[in-house]
């Protein structure tokens, strides 16, 4: 137990010092600016007074260590300052897309697991045969593509040609009103209310995006499960179980798979996390209301505030799934209990 | 010269190191999938050199008269919606690709190798402090903190390029390191040291030149996200500006009329899958050739 | 010796593709064994253990498998299917193998471990815990309801083995393949351990095919002992007559092992003949 205990309060230390880092990088990114932050609040033609004023408002006239530490006060308690270009609070702003990206990503990791799983489990199975081949191909595929092209090229032939889906946004103006949204996740909201017409439409404009997200971390997915699973299929237990007069397919499911579980767990956190990155590219190619265009949209604008908290966020997203998948990995592997 | 390559007993240093480098070609040209990849980056070169010839109208030559022309015999890949050859303007942002991939790799490279290096030779708190600090920039997304960075410097392809190289060294910071911890143990190390060499040059003299190999490797490896994040920061507009024909940014200006006009972003994105896709063939072709243990 | 021959091998070939070349592992393997106690003594790399799992038909993917007759009671192994060879395994041939550690899956609990050798005969849970515990307790695990729900990172090497042996005559098979079961473990508990399967093998009146490297263990231990050498078997002889073994490989090994109370100016070193591999 002791050497848990110290791992645990090792692993803590490790947190507190990243997310310092995270700060820290986040903090110096705002004042690489090359703009001087008191003109573009005051403009050009402001008279002394009122610049030394906001100089001294944003603290600049303080030194680096101290606006650092003020910098950390806000950011933890979660005052992230206001987004010029929406004219509310970022924390706000945050709150509302948040949920959007969520069920995005929900969607795309449901995908991504339910395919590359069980792909990756029959490629390695089949090692060397086409079905290999086929599927280390496919995975290649999805690594290499650009997320926003086939987010362009899906919305042309699925949504303009073809008509299966819906087009951008996450659901049409008609259906707005039509149900009262409580999580945030259409989705769920749609299905907890028995609004079934709703749902159909929420799910035609979220399968698109969510289908390309979802390729991308099959992939990733796929490709880490064929890895671990040769490994464990190449184990001296893999023939013991064989010798007790098991089938093939029942050492897989009964000892490989429980042996990558772990594993697995820790690439799905990671998997996840891709996703994050990948969202930016794909909401703004489908006008989703989420996390990743509110991004793109401050950078647009120009708003230090905005970027700023979202990069610090989703870094903190990152260590936080580490986190998780390192949790998991000592509750789950009997070896490290 | 195959008998000389294929001799069992090797003359010189500079003889073995040729075998070495055959005997992997040898493994790479039986890896038909690998031979793919490098074939198609090494076409990406020859059109990038001969841009002038293949195209000699240049990437900005607009003919208002000739607007979103579908692919037809005199526009292989059609016409945007200046009338701008797209052919024309994919052939010459071959030139850009290859040259951000390139300037990324010369910025990351260094950094990577003079932390990692440092941190492996160094040890204690050296180590403690720098590979803390590469942990904090792995704990980012790539393409988040190039935005971040980007959002910071300013849109321009100078800039991206640099935001991306500020995300590409850690990997190659860990690989280092990695590499200096077992090559500072050894023998020769040592009797340097007893020589009385001090520790910059131990590690610029006879730690780097170790692990260059290595890092060669693990950037090739890299260059396919490399090439999509440059892609992604075009696209969003942050990255090359427009009328430079970088392909991601192509893909964003063709957006607007991609409804109409299928080719304006199929194409480039084409281009640049194709060549991440060749970078990855290659890149676990490479890997393989290199370790044997994985067949 | 026995009367009835149980395994009958005739002419066993087993082939590997490599990316570099073609390995001929066993070439051209004959043997039998009854209700008795053979062993197979080779070096590493003589194919002992190939011919072992080819008998399973547990050869790796990239190995080819092909024999005049292969035999094991009724059952023509040969040309037996995967289908059949489920109902072979375990139940007719078991096999117990080198080192506990990686041979026991890591994250299941090795009660249940023996438990899966029991699978597929209708029994109930309990019934099932209660012939796991019963093995359990055959192979002198003292607290057999603790080991039972421990993992296998959780037990000795030697406690270890012991559940594999238990595991692999759960399901009461005819012939064991025993393939170096003692060379992962330390000294100390290798006696302990052969007791026990020496135990149970002529308990149960079982074959046994003893697979090692160890010349005097084999001797000490089996009836019959079949020396290999480079994928073939280059002598077969009664283990009481070893001294009279007439392959020159064999009277080289003999040679080599050094002997308590008696003193040689210098231990002999196994002189190897090219000849040999064409023999």
């Amino acid at each position: 137990m002791p050497s848990w205990i110290a791992g645990v309060a090792k692993g803590a230390a490790s947190i507190v010092v990243t997310l310092l880092g995270l700060l820290a990088i986040t903090f110096f990114m705002g004042r690489m600016l090359p703009i001087d932050p008191v003109i573009s609040i005051v403009g050009e033609q402001a008279d002394k007074a009122t610049y030394d004023m906001v100089y001294h408002r944003l603290g600049l006239d303080k030194t680096l260590l101290t606006q650092f530490l003020l910098y950390m006060r806000d950011m933890l308690s979660g005052e992230f300052g206001e987004a010029l270009f929406t004219g509310n609070k970022v924390s706000v702003d945050l709150a509302r897309v948040f949920p959007a990206t969520i069920e995005l990503a929900s969607f795309a990791i449901a995908i991504g697991i339910g395919v590359g799983v069980p792909l990756g489990i029959l490629a390695a199975v089949y090692r060397g045969t086409a079905l290999d081949h086929i599927a280390r191909f496919v995975g290649l595929l999805g690594y290499s593509s650009p997320t926003f092209w086939l987010g362009l090229m899906g919305l042309i032939v699925f949504y303009a040609a073809l008509g299966l889906v819906a087009g951008p946004g996450r659901i049409d103006v008609a259906y707005i009103d039509m149900f009262e949204p409580q999580t945030g996740l259409l989705l769920l909201d749609a299905a907890m209310q028995g609004e079934w017409e709703v749902f159909g439409n929420v799910f035609r404009h979220i399968v698109l995006p969510g289908s390309i997200l979802g390729y991308a971390s099959m992939a990733y997915i796929s490709r880490m499960t064929r890895s671990f699973m040769l490994e464990q299929l190449g184990q001296e237990y893999i023939i013991a179980a064989r010798v007790k007069g098991m089938s093939r397919w029942r050492v897989v499911r009964r000892h490989a798979l429980r042996n990558i579980l772990v594993q697995l767990v820790t690439v799905i956190a990671l998997a996840y996390a891709f996703l994050l990155e990948g969202a930016v590219l794909t909401e703004t190619v489908f006008a989703w209301p989420g996390f990743g265009r509110y991004l793109t949209s401050g950078l647009l604008a120009g708003d230090m505030n905005a970027v700023l908290a979202c990069v610090l966020i989703i870094g903190l997203i990152f260590v936080g799934l580490n986190l998780l998948a390192d949790l998991l990995y000592r509750l789950l592997d009997p070896r490290t209990r | 010269m195959k008998t000389w390559l294929t001799a069992e007993i090797t003359t010189s240093a500079f003889h073995a190191r040729a075998q070495r480098f055959y005997y992997g070609w040898l493994r790479l040209r039986a890896n038909r999938l690998a031979f793919a990849g490098f074939c198609i980056l090494v076409g990406l070169c020859v059109v990038a050199i001969l841009a002038p010839l293949l195209a000699p109208e240049g990437s900005n030559e607009q003919s208002l008269a000739l607007r979103l022309r579908p692919p037809s015999r005199e526009h292989w890949f059609g016409t945007d919606e200046l009338g701008r050859d797209i052919f024309a303007r994919i052939v010459w942002g071959a030139r850009i690709t290859i040259r951000i991939s390139c300037l990324v790799a010369v910025i990351a490279a260094p950094i990577g190798l003079a932390v990692g290096t440092a941190a492996g030779y160094f040890g204690g708190w050296v180590d403690t402090v720098l590979m803390r600090l590469n942990d904090i920039f792995l704990s980012f997304p790539g393409l988040i903190l190039a935005l971040g960075f980007v959002a910071a410097l300013g849109p321009g392809i100078g800039n991206a390029v640099i935001a991306i190289a500020l995300t590409a060294w850690p990997p190659i910071a860990r690989l280092a390191r990695a590499e200096t911890l077992t090559i500072r143990a050894s023998d020769y190390i040592a009797a340097v040291r007893i020589q009385g060499a001090g520790p910059l040059r131990i590690i610029l003299r006879h730690i780097v030149p170790m692990c260059v190999p290595s890092v060669v490797v693990r950037i090739t490896l890299n260059m396919a996200g490399i090439i999509l994040t440059a892609a992604g920061l075009g696209f969003l507009g942050l990255g090359a500006q427009p009328p430079t024909p970088e392909w991601g940014a192509m893909l964003s200006t063709g957006r607007q009329n991609m409804l109409g006009a299928w080719w304006l972003a199929a194409v480039p994105g084409l281009a640049i899958l194709l060549t991440s896709l060749a970078f990855n063939l290659f890149g676990d072709g490479l890997r393989d050739v290199l370790d044997p243990r994985s067949e | 010796m026995s009367d009835t021959a149980q395994l009958l091998v005739d002419d066993l070939h087993v082939r590997f593709r490599t990316p570099q070349k073609l390995v001929h592992a066993v070439r051209g393997v004959s043997f039998t064994v009854g209700r008795e106690k053979v062993g197979i003594v080779g070096e590493s790399g003589s194919g002992k253990s190939t011919v072992g799992r080819a008998i399973l038909k547990l050869t790796p993917a990239n190995g080819t498998v092909s024999a005049a007759r292969m035999r094991f009671q009724d059952i023509d192994l040969a040309a037996a299917s995967e289908t059949a060879m489920l109902k072979v395994r375990g139940r007719r041939i078991s096999m117990i193998m080198q080192d506990p550690r990686h041979a026991l899956d890591p994250v299941m609990r090795v009660g249940e471990q023996i438990g899966e050798a029991l699978d597929g005969r209708g029994l109930s849970r309990a019934e099932r815990r209660e012939r796991v515990l019963g093995m359990l307790e055959a192979v002198h695990i003292r607290a057999p309801k603790r080991v039972y729900d421990l993992y296998p990172h959780e037990v000795s090497g030697g406690m270890g083995q012991r559940v594999m042996i238990a595991m692999m005559l759960a399901p009461e098979p005819d012939l064991l393949i025993a393939d170096e079961p003692t060379s992962a473990l330390d000294v100390t508990v290798r006696m302990q351990v052969l007791a026990i399967l020496d135990e149970l093998v002529s308990t149960r009146g079982l074959g046994l095919m003893f697979i090692s490297h160890d010349l005097n263990l084999v001797a000490s231990f089996c009836d019959r002992v079949l020396i290999m050498y480079a994928g073939r078997i280059v002598e077969e002889c009664r283990a009481a007559a070893l001294g009279e073994a007439q392959h020159p490989y064999t009277r080289g090994l003999l040679a080599s092992l050094p002997r308590i109370g008696e003193r040689r100016a210098r231990l002999e070193v196994l002189k190897r003949d090219p000849a040999w591999l064409e023999a």
